[in-house]
């Protein structure tokens, strides 16, 4: 009866997207008939059989709401460091754990090269020099006053997924370990075009060099016109002020751009006719080629999707079971416009459903239902944005770099299922 | 007149004080003095913009670079855990056969400064404003040009005897720079 209502629509067992819901309402109509429930003894109370919660008054709301204890286990995973390198730190969110496309502030990912800052923010200002007709600055006070505006955004860091970029075998990690130096929030604050229209940006001008209050004063140059076209000085994150290591009270966010140039804990923005070549410019953040050239201002994300639902280290519960498989795609130039999935290793392939809003540098949730065969196969995403920018292969990213190159890594993510459902990192 | 400011006034109490919301007219920037300026402006710029006046000795910069980089940076600079200093970058250098391990530890030993870095103002401007870890800020303008002269020493790109100030760090030529191209393509102009 119920095999009726599932059309495949590719192999490896890719399913119509509406067969979930279908097949669904056919499971819970034969549940429901089996848990009629026997005439009760009329002598006993009904909370009997019922478990303590529902027989206890509740405890109170706190002032700020925590995760429930029993979710505890979600939580940031800090990259291998060492006491001396300990105040660089890169923190990756459980992405495998995360639905929709919004990352809760606490599970933000959060890269640090000198620590967090404890800032007063009555004693924090914005400053704006060098090429402007009227050096300023602004307290946070005179910004709250300021027109804001919100956008939800992507955030990812230019060594996200580094170790498939480098790695000569596919490492045994799980999704947080490989994708999750990327998040998504609604970031709300000042468009810099006003407050740099207010200084009166001279002609000659063309770079900023934003510039942060830690103690390493994290540094880097960015151009102008990205920056008078869609970025913004950020004090808000998901409805409340920034968190301390997303840069409070301020940071600079920079829509679809490296994570490293959104300069968190804001503090001065000198504007310039050329770049500064600042430490993270210089070597870090810059991305070597197949010709052994050293590119620099590499600031786009491209387009990249992978597979959350099922991802590395996880285990399918059920032989030939039915699952919805979920995931998350994004492009720095604009929109996502299609994503494809593969269940036979990349022979065929077939389009997600993407879930609203799709909105431009934004996460997009795709899903699609998946009836498991049970035997071994990979399951592959391939994402498209608007631009008709398309993911490439493994194989294709790395002819463009040198073999050591991590930077900007994008190719197509292959997730291996073994015969006894387990999941695991592949190369293709 | 008179019927002009009437008219004017008769205008002005049809038109809603509400503007649109692209022409922001709050203007709350307050004067930053030259001073203040020149108080936070660190950024040193690969032409010399902005580079202090002092100097250092290669010499100097190894007394300075045992006794606070040394822990961090290993003895040769290359060891880490922290951001390789010396050496060219990349997974095949045969002269250091522990190396891949070494950048399976510690992946951010694959690039070194000396390798990658197209600018010798920028080991001044970064060790200035950064180092050492744990007490930025903390080095005299001496003392970073010290430094930066025994880092570039190491990477064979300064004599032993150089004199290191804002006049010759301009001289050094970095094997970044030869390498370098930019992504960045400004269509808006």
């Amino acid at each position: 009866m119920k095999k009726t209502f599932i059309n495949s629509v590719a192999a490896g067992g890719l399913l119509d997207r509406r067969s979930f819901l279908l097949s669904g309402l056919a499971l819970s109509a034969s549940y429901s008939l089996s848990t009629l429930a026997a005439p009760k003894d009329l002598q006993t109370n009904i909370g009997e059989s019922l478990p303590i919660w529902m027989k206890t008054p509740g405890r109170n709301a706190t002032e700020y709401g925590q995760p429930s204890p029993y979710e505890k286990h979600i939580k940031r995973h800090l990259e291998k460091n060492s006491p001396e390198t300990a105040t660089f730190s890169i923190w990756h969110t459980p992405i495998e754990n995360q639905r929709g496309i919004i990352t809760p502030s606490g599970l933000h990912f959060s890269v640090n090269h000198n620590g967090i800052p404890d800032i007063t923010p009555e004693k924090h200002q914005l400053l704006i020099h060098g090429l402007v007709d009227k050096p300023l600055k602004f307290d946070i006070e005179s910004l709250m006053r300021y027109p804001i505006v919100s956008n939800i955004n992507f955030l990812e860091c230019a060594g996200n997924t580094a170790p498939n970029a480098v790695s000569f075998n596919a490492l045994d990690q799980s999704c947080q370990e490989l994708y999750g130096q990327l998040s998504g929030s609604e970031w709300s604050g000042i468009p810099l075009k006003y407050l740099l229209q207010e200084a009166g940006v001279k002609p000659k001008a063309k770079w900023v060099i934003a510039e942060g209050a830690d103690g390493g004063s994290h540094a880097r140059s960015i151009p102008l016109s990205k920056l008078l076209d869609d970025a913004i000085v950020a004090l808000y994150q998901n409805g409340e002020r920034l968190r301390s290591s997303q840069g409070y009270p301020m940071r600079l966010f920079v829509p679809g751009w490296e994570g490293n140039v959104n300069v968190k804990w804001l503090h001065r923005l000198e504007v310039t006719d050329r770049p500064a070549f600042t430490k993270d410019e210089s070597g870090l953040y810059s991305d070597v080629l197949d010709s052994g050239k050293i590119q620099r201002f590499s600031f786009h994300m491209d387009v990249k999707s992978v597979i959350t639902h099922p991802s590395g280290k996880q285990v399918l519960p059920e032989k030939k079971g039915f699952y919805e498989i979920s995931g998350l795609a994004w492009s720095g130039y604009g929109k996502i416009k299609q994503v494809e999935v593969s269940a036979d290793g990349g022979k065929t392939w077939t389009k997600a459903h993407l879930d609203s809003p799709i909105l431009s540098k934004s996460l997009t949730r795709f899903h699609i239902p998946w009836q498991w065969p049970g035997s071994a196969t990979t399951l592959l995403s391939r994402a498209t944005d608007e631009f008709g920018r398309v993911q490439p292969t493994r194989d294709q990213w790395r002819e463009r770099y040198a073999s050591h190159s991590f930077n900007h890594y994008n190719g197509i993510q292959a997730w291996r299922v073994s015969r006894n459902g387990v999941v695991e990192n592949s190369y293709v | 007149m008179f019927k002009f400011i009437i008219l004017a006034m008769l205008l002005g109490g049809l038109i809603s004080p509400l503007v649109s919301a692209d022409k922001s007219i709050t203007q709350l920037g307050m004067a930053l003095s030259e001073a203040e300026i020149k108080k936070y402006s660190i950024t040193i710029f690969p032409n010399g913009t902005n580079l202090p006046i002092g100097q250092g000795s290669v010499q100097q910069g190894e007394t300075l670079y045992k006794n606070q980089c040394m822990m961090c940076h290993g003895e040769e600079g290359i060891e880490g855990p922290a951001a390789r200093l010396v050496g060219s970058d990349g997974w095949f250098s045969f002269s250091d056969p522990l190396r891949v391990l070494r950048i399976k530890e510690y992946p951010v030993l694959l690039i070194s400064v000396g390798s990658l870095w197209p600018h010798a103002t920028t080991v001044f401007d970064y060790i200035r404003r950064a180092m050492p870890h744990y007490a930025p800020k903390s080095l005299t303008n001496d003392e970073v040009y010290a430094l930066t002269a025994y880092i570039l020493y190491l990477n064979d790109l300064v004599d032993e005897d150089v004199l290191l100030d804002k006049k010759h760090i301009l001289e050094v030529i970095m094997p970044g720079k030869e390498r370098s191209i930019s992504a960045w393509q400004d269509t808006t102009k």
